[in-house]
């Protein structure tokens, strides 16, 4: 399958857009109609074809564009990617976990070629044909984990796992839902959550980690997350907060449907051999209001989640204030008709909206 | 599922080392390459014993980055349940077996200035891969391995060949012992302890640390436990709604999974906590013997680790 790469920005003038085939493979991140935190991890062993569960790591087409934007980002701010010098061996293990998977599983856009530590890496998108000696730093224009995730989707947060804890020690972080690398680094698993609402009454962090602490080679597992962004804007960052915190201002009844943009992170979990590190991707997937509407099933149940959500969580994740506007705009795509278990679009089985 | 992800491999060569100890090559059966690993890691070797399936932990010993083949050694122990007989006396050159993928319960702490390994005995094994992974990174480490005796040594020749400044070997009927003391004290700053070996040796050094004043994330310990044989004991199991009798030579996870319940576990040795059970009731006494629980949660009669823990008494029901 070949994918259509889209020319669009994530910021200025705005012009990303999803094709009708990247909304229906959109990861709806609700499977009923409410919403709370929970421990809601599965294994990431493949999904639906075309789904973006199917590979490993998922390339659509937002890569080329998505990647130039990491650019811009990491030359106005170099401390969007930090390794602490113990990590380097988790980024070599990162950068071979994603040119094995990447090459094998979409052929015509990335090969790998591989004569002992003797490399040649081809990734065609973006134009890039090098040739490196692995594990050694020196034959490689950035650290490895800088190269590998300059040319990869999403966020990369690799953790160091010691003392029966999670660690953040190095990361690549230029699309993040306000937070930011450079606060967090070197803080362990509780610290770096400790401004989550309610979960951890609820004991959500410490069975969570205890998850993660077991995950295994060859066994990743994979959650979803979801927030609210105005406007396209991969880049949420605390340290650009003055730039689009205003920007939740300038919602109107006329716009909400183009501007609001559900924000949904695909978060998998994989660990890695070498270093015994676990490598945490996170990918944002954004669709606009107006495009889930296009979905009967998704319309109904955005409506009710968001309506019943918990004030706390509403408020952590920026939206209390716009709150009632999207729920004047929601509520004329929920017909009052129930809606079927699970994810997926249902577009076949669902019925349309009644009028 | 419970437990890693397996592996189908073939027995490519057995070297026997000493009276106690033989040498396990594998490799995998469909010729592909084997997953890399980090030092320290281990792997669960599945028996078929008759009707019995065993599954042992073992610690990897190769080259952690050598995909071709896993060594492991394999310490014959007369009084246990018969894993360790079994490897010794009936897997043959060419044997197809399945073993999980690696799992680490005892990396190494990259961080460190300085790895100072202490090795009693079969304990040795992880720290041969370790070694191996901090030669090819120019990592700096030390090694104070105590034997029994000199014909029981393993390993010894190869270490003391290859880097004869950084080991150094104590033999039991020679009357030679650590001076943990002042090795300790004699250790720069940013150093990490490793201990592997008998369950004495891991506590001494524990303590000693601790009243030497180092911290506790500075000193790493693994002791694989195996299960030990005891009085026959009923469990009633309530989520699967069964009443199981665990034999003498069998762990209580065995007999869940002889009887088809389907129970995590990663270590099988008590030190992973996957297997950890709730107690919903009881009359009797635990014979605790994981290293995952705390005293008082040993004291609390609310929590089990079946992997190596048993029951005496009347009544035995677990959420399970
Ligand atoms: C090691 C992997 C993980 C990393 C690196 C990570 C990192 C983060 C970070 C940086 C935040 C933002 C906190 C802030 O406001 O500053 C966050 C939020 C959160 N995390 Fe994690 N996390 C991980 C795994 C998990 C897991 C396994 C769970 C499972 C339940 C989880 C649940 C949450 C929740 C519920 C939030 C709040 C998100 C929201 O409401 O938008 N995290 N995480
Ligand atoms: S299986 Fe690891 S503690 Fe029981």
């Amino acid at each position: 399958m070949t994918i259509q790469f889209n020319d669009e920005t994530f910021r200025d003038d705005y012009s990303f857009y999803n094709s009708e085939r990247a909304i229906k493979r959109f990861p709806f991140p609700f499977h009923e109609d409410s919403y709370m935190y929970s421990v809601n991890m599965e294994q990431h062993r493949g999904g639906p074809a075309d789904s973006v569960y199917e590979k490993r790591f998922d390339v659509d087409e937002h890569y080329v564009a998505e990647m130039r934007d990491r650019a811009m980002v990491l030359a106005d701010d170099p401390l969007r990617c930090q390794s602490l010098p113990h990590m380097t061996l988790a980024g070599w293990d990162l950068l071979e976990l994603i040119m094995v998977s990447k090459s094998e599983d979409y052929p015509d856009l990335f090969e790998l070629h591989r004569d002992g530590n003797n490399w040649r890496w081809i990734n065609k998108p973006l134009g890039i044909d090098d040739s490196f000696v692995f594990l050694d730093e020196t034959t490689l224009p950035y650290g490895p984990m800088e190269y590998i995730t300059r040319q990869a989707q999403g966020d990369f947060c690799v953790l160091d796992q010691r003392d029966d804890n999670l660690w953040m020690d190095a990361g690549m972080v230029t699309t993040q839902a306000d937070w930011s690398l450079d606060f967090d680094i070197g803080m362990n698993f509780f610290e770096w959550h400790a401004p989550v609402p309610l979960a951890h009454e609820k004991g959500i962090f410490v069975r969570a980690l205890k998850f993660l602490l077991n995950i295994q080679q060859g066994a990743p597992a994979r959650r979803l997350n979801w927030t609210m962004t105005v406007n396209p804007l991969l880049d949420t960052s605390p340290e650009n907060y003055h730039k689009w915190g205003i920007q939740k201002t300038t919602l109107t009844p006329e716009n909400i449907g183009a501007k609001q943009h559900l924000r949904v992170e695909l978060q998998t979990f994989f660990r890695l051999p070498r270093s015994n590190a676990l490598v945490f991707p996170i990918r944002c997937y954004l669709c606009s209001f107006q495009d889930i509407m296009t979905v009967p099933k998704w319309g109904r149940r955005l409506h009710r989640v968001i309506r019943d959500l918990p004030e706390e969580l509403a408020t952590y994740k920026g939206f209390i204030d716009n709150r009632p506007m999207m729920l004047d705009y929601l509520k004329n795509f929920d017909d009052g008709q129930p809606t079927s278990a699970g994810i997926w679009p249902d577009l076949e089985t669902e019925p349309s909206l009644a009028k | 599922m419970s437990g890693a992800e397996k592996i189908a491999v073939t027995v490519t060569d057995i070297v026997p080392l000493n009276d106690l100890v033989t040498r396990f090559e594998f490799k995998r059966t469909d010729g592909a390459l084997l997953p890399t690993f980090s030092g320290g890691a281990h792997t669960v070797v599945e028996m078929q014993d008759g009707d019995i399936t065993r599954l042992n932990p073992y610690s990897l010993m190769s080259d952690p980055m050598d995909q071709t083949a896993y060594t492991i050694s394999v310490r014959r122990d007369d009084e246990g349940r018969g894993g360790s007989l079994f490897m010794h006396n009936n897997v043959a050159v060419g044997d197809e077996m399945v073993i999980s993928y690696p799992v680490n319960l005892f990396s190494l702490d990259l961080r460190a200035r300085k790895h100072l390994f202490i090795a009693g005995g079969i304990g040795i094994t992880p720290f041969l891969a370790q070694i191996k992974q901090l030669e090819r990174f120019n990592g700096h480490w030390e090694l104070h391995y105590a034997c029994r005796s000199e014909s029981l040594g393993s390993y010894v020749d190869e270490l003391t060949g290859h880097h004869p400044n950084e080991t150094h070997i104590y033999y039991d009927d020679q009357d030679q012992a650590i001076d943990l003391v002042s090795l300790l004290d004699g250790q720069p700053l940013g150093t990490h302890v490793y201990v592997c070996g008998p369950k004495g040796m891991i506590d001494w050094v524990r303590k000693t640390a601790a009243d030497e004043g180092w911290p506790r994330e500075a000193v790493h310990y693994e002791e694989f436990l195996a299960p030990q044989p005891g009085k026959p004991f009923e469990v009633k199991l309530a989520v699967s709604n069964k009443v199981i009798h665990v034999g003498e030579q069998e762990s209580l996870l065995e007999a869940m999974e002889r009887e088809g319940v389907d129970a995590p576990y990663l270590c099988r040795g008590g030190a992973c906590g996957q297997c950890e059970t709730t107690v919903i009731d009881y009359t009797g006494n635990f014979i605790h013997r994981d290293h995952w629980l705390d005293d008082s949660e040993h004291a609390s009669g609310q929590k089990i680790m079946p992997c190596v823990s048993r029951f005496e008494g009347k009544t035995l029901v677990l959420d399970r």
